[in-house]
């Protein structure tokens, strides 16, 4: 079967120019293909744009475990529906994956009943408690792409300090959600003016800021790479800046959300603005725009977070943490950063694609000719509002519904199959 | 005039306006809770029910007698022996008190916005009787009743709160509360026990206790958690009593005339000396007594709305 994608508009070494892309099976055979060329299929992507699939380098499916918040095939329906074709999911699931047999149970029923690219991401240590070193090797070998304790931090430094080492030797990225628990003392939104009107317990700032500050020198020190995620505030992101002046090997993501929202949107008591780390100040939110802007964060990653309107709709310290993500991650990175003129559309998508995939060493995040077609159809003049009810997620935890925004997927492929397409 | 809401969660939302008014008919419900005859019959026919997740003696009896002398039917839900106990959410106790016919829920919680969850799922009216470290708006009203029984108006007063403002509701709600209705707020608390951004709020913080009560015309202490000093938030009582405690010594700069407030219950000689609370400059049972009248105000404005 060939499909062909013409009249649609691709960013080429940062330049908007028309596109036409064959594809036979699942892999692309052309990307300058004849626009009159014979094919079964015949996608015209007119006034559209044509880009690879993006890549996630960070989510939950929740699968084992916790099916009733999201599971494989909800999951993977979310992701295409927001425009991910590749999407590394993280381990605190139930059983965390923390051993081999559910890394290929993971790989097997997203093989099964996924349909985009599922890589799953292993713990550091067993059990996610930050005490032993979990079986990375097998692990690896069953396919993970990289290890993280992600929701905790490993808080035991000599810990962190052999796990870098270790991983590095099986060539495994090494993700770190980066909080002090002892400075976060059972907070549950950011500490700040908006904590103390509602009430509430703060997470301070340097709670994440002192761990981004030992990973960087755990990094300097092993010579390992580390991966800093969702980092949210001001100081985090002037570290990194200046350990990657230092050529320190660490990179890092945020999540729209911190681009997009303040603490303020905790107002109300809203635990939809509820997750960890906590939406912080407006002079944090600019920082990581900066930070964004100048390189010093590579990637956008989603943070995809499920939760069930029953762990939503009770107090507030209670709640669960975290956001849907896939789903408006797109829109809101480019009505936020792109439509703002912060960054380029091409340097939005890099960080939405390559860069994620260079970081967790996968190849994707790329059209190009003989690789299996992941590619998405954006329309970025399409102005809409985010509406939670047509989520594919089996959850609707956003405090984006009735958001305005820009871009719609229009159309999804992954190994050059529809999986979702806009109707 | 009536009251803007359904609900009573805190004086944040609450307009100088409407905490005269509460007030002034505070004044008015004090007559029969000072008469040997307490009983009117306002609330005659209604039913309201206190539901209490953290102990309390003075509060709790102070609502129920407020709605018993007004001739409402009261009930008390004790939490620890409740479904509550059973894992029920808070939502479905709301609801199911709801489908027993209660016109109003009182409810006092260890988390912040608990009122607001349950007010917005139900029709009932709720009462925010301390909510976490969130507002306790009821004792601040009683709070600046007393505080203009003295003084006739709360306009260009000077009020200073003393301890531990970070865990207090109770500081929080007289702030907020205080500032609305023209008065000064001085703050004083152990560094460690002062929230982030809480002078935004308008009031001022001192560092020097001294600074802090010069010519106040109200000290008011706060209670102090004596098991506190084992998250590191001060060292021992005994230096919390020397360097933070009030004393005779310590708020002499004050007027002379100067209340001498605390919400209750005191630890004698930590927050506050024996001296002070029981020299004729200490309203602290006045304070109670107003507590009583203020609920059965804020209960009969409630109920009159419709």
């Amino acid at each position: 079967m060939r499909t062909l994608i013409r009249n649609g508009t691709a960013i080429i070494n940062g330049r908007a120019e028309k596109t036409n892309i064959l594809i036979e099976e699942d892999l692309v055979i052309s990307t300058k293909a004849d626009p009159e060329a014979k094919a079964d299929k015949i996608i015209d992507a007119d006034g559209l744009y044509v880009l690879p699939g993006l890549v996630d380098a960070h989510c939950h499916l929740r699968d084992p475990g916790y099916e009733y918040k999201e599971d494989i095939i909800s999951g993977t329906r979310s992701a295409a529906r927001g425009g991910f074709t590749s999407i590394a999911c993280m381990p605190n699931t139930n059983p965390p994956v923390d051993n081999a047999a559910v890394v290929r149970y993971i790989i097997e029923k997203s093989r099964k009943e996924g349909c985009v690219n599922v890589f799953p991401i292993g713990a550091i240590t067993k059990g996610l408690e930050g005490n032993e070193l979990s079986e990375m090797g097998f692990m690896r070998e069953a396919g993970i792409v990289a290890v993280s304790d992600d929701g905790k931090p490993v808080m035991n430094s000599d810990v962190m300090k052999k796990a870098l080492i270790y991983a590095g030797q099986f060539g495994l990225p090494v993700i770190s959600h980066c909080e002090d628990l002892n400075l976060t003392d059972n907070g549950c939104m950011n500490e700040g003016l908006t904590s103390t009107i509602l009430g509430l317990r703060g997470i301070p700032s340097v709670s994440e800021d002192v761990m981004v500050a030992r990973e960087i020198l755990l990094s300097q020190y092993t010579g390992v790479p580390v991966h800093i995620a969702h980092v949210s505030t001001k100081i985090s992101v002037e570290l990194i800046r200046q350990a990657k002046k230092r050529g320190i090997k660490v990179t890092a993501e945020t999540c729209p959300h911190y681009f997009t929202l303040t603490e303020e949107a905790c107002r109300d008591y809203n635990t939809n603005a509820k997750m960890n780390p906590p939406l912080r100040s407006r002079d944090d939110l600019e920082a990581v725009i900066e930070g964004l802007k100048d390189g010093t964060i590579d990637i956008i990653a989603t943070d995809h977070a499920p939760h069930h309107f029953d762990e939503k709709n009770v107090e507030f310290e209670k709640a669960a943490n975290g956001i849907v993500g896939f789903e408006t991650a797109l829109a809101l990175s480019y009505t936020e950063l792109v439509d703002k003129g912060h960054l380029s559309l091409s340097q939005m998508i890099d960080k939405l694609t390559v860069n994620p995939a260079n970081m967790l060493k996968i190849d994707k995040g790329k059209i190009e000719r003989g690789k299996p077609a992941d590619i998405i159809l954006v329309d970025f003049d399409n102005e809409y509002r985010v509406d939670v009810s047509k989520f594919a997620s089996k959850s609707k935890n956003s405090p984006f519904d009735g958001f305005k925004v820009k871009g719609r997927v229009k159309t999804t492929i992954v190994g050059g199959n529809i999986v979702y397409e806009d109707i | 005039m009536k009251l803007s809401s359904k609900d009573f969660l805190g004086l944040e939302n609450v307009s100088a306006e409407e905490i005269s008014y509460i007030l002034e008919t505070a004044k008015e419900m004090k007559k029969t809770v000072k008469s040997s005859m307490k009983k009117v019959n306002y609330l005659q026919g209604r039913s309201v029910v206190t539901l209490f997740y953290e102990n309390s003696t003075r509060t709790r009896v102070s609502f129920e007698l407020a709605a018993k002398y007004m001739g409402a039917q009261a009930v008390n839900v004790s939490v620890a022996s409740s479904s509550v106990a059973k894992g029920e959410t808070l939502i479905d106790t709301g609801r199911t008190l709801e489908a027993m016919g209660t016109d109003i829920v009182i409810i006092r919680h260890p988390q912040a916005g608990a009122p607001h969850l349950l007010a917005k799922n139900i029709s009932a009216s709720v009462i925010n009787a301390g909510d976490g470290m969130h507002e306790h708006p009821t004792q601040a009203l009683l709070d600046m009743m007393t505080i203009m029984e003295a003084f006739g108006t709360l306009s260009g007063l000077k009020v200073v709160i003393i301890g531990d403002i970070y865990h207090s509701r109770v500081a929080r709600s007289n702030i907020i509360g205080l500032t609305k209705m023209g008065a000064q707020v001085n703050l004083f608390a152990p560094s460690t026990l002062l929230p982030t951004g809480i002078e935004k709020l308008g009031a001022k913080v001192f560092t020097n206790i001294y600074d802090a009560v010069a010519d106040c015309d109200v000290v008011m202490g706060l209670r102090i958690q004596l098991e506190r000093q084992k998250k590191c938030l001060f060292p021992s009582i005994n230096e919390y009593a020397r360097f933070f405690g009030i004393n005779p010594e310590n708020i002499r700069g004050a007027k002379k005339n100067a209340l001498w407030m605390h919400p209750g219950p005191v630890n004698r000689g930590v927050e506050m000396t024996s001296v002070i609370i029981d020299a004729d400059n200490s309203v602290i049972n006045k304070q109670v007594t107003n507590g009583v009248a203020v609920r059965m105000a804020l209960l009969y404005l409630l109920t009159g709305r419709e």
